[in-house]
């Protein structure tokens, strides 16, 4: 005999990952080994009903991009006292909408509060820009940013912003004195333009 | 010179980087797990041909897909040829995409407004 509630718990959960359309939800550390796994199960997935090609890109693409966010970013942080040995980050992938007419690649994880202003000024930027804009915003910064320990310099949220055509859809929640949980929603549209 | 010849896997490039049969190519996926140390063989590699260029050097590009953190290196990888193009050396970039792939087109024409070297586009 189990933990009746417990068990109902795990229940529950697997209604709300049906009832949000999650199919996949993976919360700990991001490793290289993970992001090839998690791409080639969508890749996968994708061709068991024959995406088209470019949608297939565009999510292959934006699962790099937030993996890789997520391995150099996601600040470890203290949870009810326990120490989290790695970054943690929370990693959601779904088809959503009308018709599941979009994917939807989910990300979220902890960054020092000193570095939040940086990087919400580069996510107002990026929302404000066109699409010409974006293209000399990332020339820019591959130019310029020079390849820190972090790796990046703020590629990957551009290149998001370039590949799907959408917004950003991001907030900050307040975890502690020290840190912020950040949650970035990218949205890939199945219609082809 | 020492020949380069790294066979590709799926998610690192083919690369091949041999002077003495005027071949230098890039293809297939890029997005190793630490581009800096995957890249740097190559990057040491052109540092030594620089030194003693062929009369004429074609640089091959031909990549499927390459992640954020690739398009740094390739851009590196670019400026060294771009060094050698001005040293008055004749170097010239054949950026190859598939037909459909607007993305890689794309790529292409920003790395050429931002090195200056001669690009040569090509799709298959």
């Amino acid at each position: 005999m189990g933990n009746v509630d417990y068990m109902e718990l795990i229940y529950s959960f697997h209604q709300d990952m049906l009832d949000n359309k999650f199919t996949l939800v993976y919360d700990g550390e991001i490793t290289h080994q993970i992001t090839k796994a998690f791409t080639s199960l969508a890749e996968s997935k994708m061709d068991s009903y024959s995406e088209d090609s470019s949608i297939k890109k565009k999510v292959f693409h934006v699962m790099v991009e937030c993996l890789q966010n997520l391995s150099k970013h996601a600040e470890e942080y203290e949870y009810k006292g326990n120490k989290s040995q790695y970054g943690n980050g929370i990693f959601i992938v779904g088809r959503i909408g009308q018709e599941e007419k979009e994917y939807q690649v989910i990300t979220g994880n902890a960054v020092e509060k000193k570095r939040v202003p940086e990087l919400k000024a580069l996510l107002e930027k990026i929302n404000q820009l066109d699409k010409e804009g974006l293209k000399e915003l990332f020339k820019k910064q591959m130019r310029e940013g020079s390849m820190s320990e972090k790796g990046g310099a703020g590629l990957g949220l551009i290149d998001i912003a370039r590949k799907t055509g959408e917004k950003l859809e991001y907030h900050f929640i307040d975890m502690d004195e020290k840190n912020n949980f950040f949650l970035l929603r990218t949205k890939i549209s199945r219609i082809i333009d | 010179m020492d020949v380069i010849k790294i066979k590709g896997t799926d998610d690192t490039p083919n690369i091949i980087l041999d002077a003495e049969n005027n071949i230098i190519e890039f293809s297939g996926r890029s997005l190793p797990e630490d581009v800096v140390t995957f890249y740097a063989p190559a990057i040491q590699w052109i540092e030594e041909y620089a030194k003693n260029p062929n009369p004429k050097t074609n640089v091959i590009f031909r990549l499927e897909y390459f992640n954020t953190a690739s398009s740094k290196a390739i851009l590196d990888i670019l400026l060294k040829f771009e060094d050698i193009h001005n040293d008055g050396n004749d170097v010239t970039v054949f950026w190859y995409y598939q037909e459909d792939d607007e993305d890689m087109m794309e790529a292409g024409e920003e790395y050429s407004e931002i090195v200056d070297i001669p690009f040569e586009m090509h799709s298959y």
